[in-house]
């Protein structure tokens, strides 16, 4: 940044700047566009918002919670909202609310880790086969076909199944079954790039392929990939709230969602908050996921737009 | 040189009768599904060797003597190398012999068959409400692009994407069977006709229609029909949300212009010249939607004590019986490749554009 003390219409103009001066000028235009692309998208908007809260809530889930949520207390079980449990107790008499506080750091966490693992596992396959090619890229996909041949949930079922139920196995399993749809895209993406020009140019300067991937391929998917990782978000947590639905994810007295779903369904009949409140929370934050997702869809990759 | 070997080998290619190019596509996809079909059995073996629990400790339990500890384990074939143990799989799965379920004590296979009835007719009937209601609501959110009608099929849909369909069943069931009475409880029928159905099919809604057993027709389908809705639900949005696109695509080609300029009605233009140009995508789309619905049958048979192959699986998952898990993760698996290959079938057969 030059030393200009930047008064709102010189930073207007400064974002504005039809040549940026400075690579950080570009970046920080490029961020202010997607901004300006995201405002006036509102589903998309939308979307962002409740994640946003989400993750503020999981934050500060000590201060947001009302109760102890492990703190069983049997003369007031399976009571409706009211202005002590504000959404009522579950059949330990525990406080609703408050676990759905807390059951947000679960979620977000499974969410996230599964990402973490899935994302990189994708690019790196999907990126070596398609800058490869030959060989390497008939085998590799070969194994990503074979893990698509599966729906993503039985999958994850029967890996849960060999692994043992627990929330680690949950994510392990989880991220196994959602790396092949972003190896398959990342691949399509390497293959649009490989030919090009600059790629060639790095190849003569003597890098190694590895480098060329790493350092050059890999940055050209991203876009695709981050979008595509964000819709796959709502299906990663619409998988693991099934998976604690089932017995097989998060285990009791965890605060899942998905685990909490499941205490309420006994009870479903008379006292069917305890199985409503938290299915509220999970279509809430899946739906919040594709809102967002398909919002970043059109700002980032406009060719779908 | 090369040249020359290439001519010949053209020519004494057109002397041999040639094969048609049909031949050559499905020699290719012959080998392709044989490939798919290997990586399958190949991983569901993977599958059930990467179980912590010992096998043999879960068959003899704890206390069992070190010789009854070898001899099972040598009857079970474990002390083999792990591609000789691969390779009697394979030998077992091609002769369709998946073991013995340890719940049930009888063969999986025929606790599968079983079972698998009562599965497809919740997913067929799934799949009449899904494309029933999907294909009119996504032509018309086309046709009408930008206006409300368009904003809320896509808001059903992305909720259709967005809603577990587990919790949404136990709501439907507290909602339209404990307190409306609309509709009839968990399970495929009440049990007080449970025993005057003939199997015939075993698809219930069938053999009571074929035996003129109304009654308990309406009894039958009184207990489908909010589990298929549910199903339907998610198979709608899918369906909705392709036809919307592909529907879009051919509304922006200068032949709706043409009819629209020959005095053709806003709704002719749409059915008649656009829509007939999508219909070959969207039976693909309907086909990959059915797959799907197999998926969304685990969690919704549970919560609907649905006695198909989604319980079954979630029954063996839950007490750890790893050949019954097995088998029913490879039957799916194959399912899915067969459907994908009929979706990709029709797709050619029906599409003269890839001819």
């Amino acid at each position: 940044m030059s030393g200009t003390s930047l008064s709102p219409t010189s930073l207007g103009a400064w974002l504005r700047a039809p040549v940026p001066a400075s690579p950080f000028q570009a970046r920080v235009q490029a961020l202010w566009l997607g901004w300006r692309r995201l405002r006036s998208n509102p589903p998309a908007l939308a979307g962002a918002t409740i994640l946003l809260l989400l993750i503020a809530v999981a934050a500060f889930a000590p201060l947001l919670a009302t109760h102890d949520i492990y703190a069983q207390d049997l003369t007031a079980r399976l009571q409706p909202p009211s202005a002590a449990h504000w959404l009522g107790t579950d059949d330990l008499g525990r406080d609703i609310y408050s676990r759905l506080v807390y059951g947000s750091r679960i979620t977000l966490y499974i969410a996230f880790l599964a990402a973490l693992i899935a994302a990189p596992l994708g690019l790196i396959i999907g990126t070596t086969a398609g800058y490869l090619g030959g060989w390497t890229d008939t085998i590799l996909m070969r194994l990503v076909d074979i893990f698509l041949s599966f729906p993503s949930l039985i999958l994850a079922l029967a890996f849960v199944a060999a692994l043992g139920p627990g929330i680690e196995n949950a994510i392990i399993a989880i991220s196994l079954a959602a790396w092949p749809p972003i190896a398959r895209l990342a691949r399509a993406e390497t293959l649009t790039v490989r030919k090009s020009d600059y790629i060639a140019a790095v190849r003569l300067q003597g890098a190694s392929r590895l480098r060329i991937i790493l350092h050059h391929v890999v940055p050209m998917c991203l876009p695709s990939v981050v979008v595509r990782i964000t819709l796959n978000m709502a299906g990663i947590i619409l998988t693991a709230a099934g998976l604690g639905f089932l017995g097989l994810g998060a285990q009791p007295p965890s605060p899942e969602w998905g685990a909490m779903l499941s205490t309420g369904r006994q009870f479903v009949m008379t006292s069917w908050w305890i199985a409503a409140i938290p299915g509220c929370a999970i279509l809430l934050t899946s739906l919040a996921f594709n809102l967002f997702g398909d919002g970043l869809r059109d700002i980032m990759d406009p060719r779908h737009g | 040189m090369a040249e020359a070997a290439a001519t010949s080998a053209r020519r004494s290619g057109g002397a041999a009768p040639a094969l048609p190019a049909w031949a050559g596509t499905a020699l290719r996809l012959i080998v392709s599904i044989a490939v798919t079909l290997f990586g399958l059995m190949a991983l569901t073996f993977l599958i059930g060797r990467l179980l912590p629990l010992d096998p043999v400790a879960a068959i003899l339990g704890d206390n069992a003597t070190q010789e009854a500890y070898e001899a099972m384990r040598a009857q079970l074939g474990l002390d083999q190398p792990l591609w000789i143990q691969f390779a009697r799989y394979v030998g077992d799965v091609l002769r369709l012999d998946f073991g013995t379920a340890l719940t049930t004590g009888k063969p999986v296979l025929e606790d599968v068959a079983r079972v698998f009835p009562a599965t497809i007719e919740l997913a067929t009937m799934g799949i009449l409400i899904g494309t029933g209601l999907g294909i009119p609501l996504g032509v018309f959110a086309a046709a009408y692009r930008d206006t409300p009608l368009d904003y809320f099929v896509r808001v059903f849909g992305l909720l259709g994407y967005s809603t577990p369909n587990f919790w949404l069943g136990l709501m439907g069931l507290v909602l339209f069977y404990a307190n409306l009475g609309w509709v009839g409880g968990p399970g495929r029928i009440d049990t007080a006709y449970q025993w005057d159905v003939e199997p015939v099919t075993d698809l219930l809604l069938l053999d009571t229609a074929m035996a003129g057993q109304w009654e308990i027709f309406w009894n039958v389908l009184s207990h489908i029909i909010l589990p298929a809705s549910i199903l339907g639900f998610g198979a709608l949005a899918y369906i909705s949300r392709m036809t919307r696109s592909f529907m879009l695509e051919q509304l922006a080609q200068e032949y709706v212009i043409a009819a629209r300029v020959k005095g053709l009605s806003w709704m002719r233009t749409v059915w008649v010249h656009a829509f007939r140009n999508v219909v070959v995508q969207v039976i693909t789309v309907v086909a990959l939607a059915y797959a799907f619905l197999l998926e969304g049958a685990v969690l919704t048979e549970t919560v609907f004590a649905w006695p198909g192959f989604g319980r079954y699986l979630t029954n063996a998952l839950l007490a750890g019986d790893m050949n019954a898990v097995v088998a029913c993760t490879l039957l799916v698996g194959v399912i899915f490749v067969g459907l994908n290959l009929l979706a990709d079938l029709l797709y050619r057969l029906l599409d003269p554009r890839t001819h």
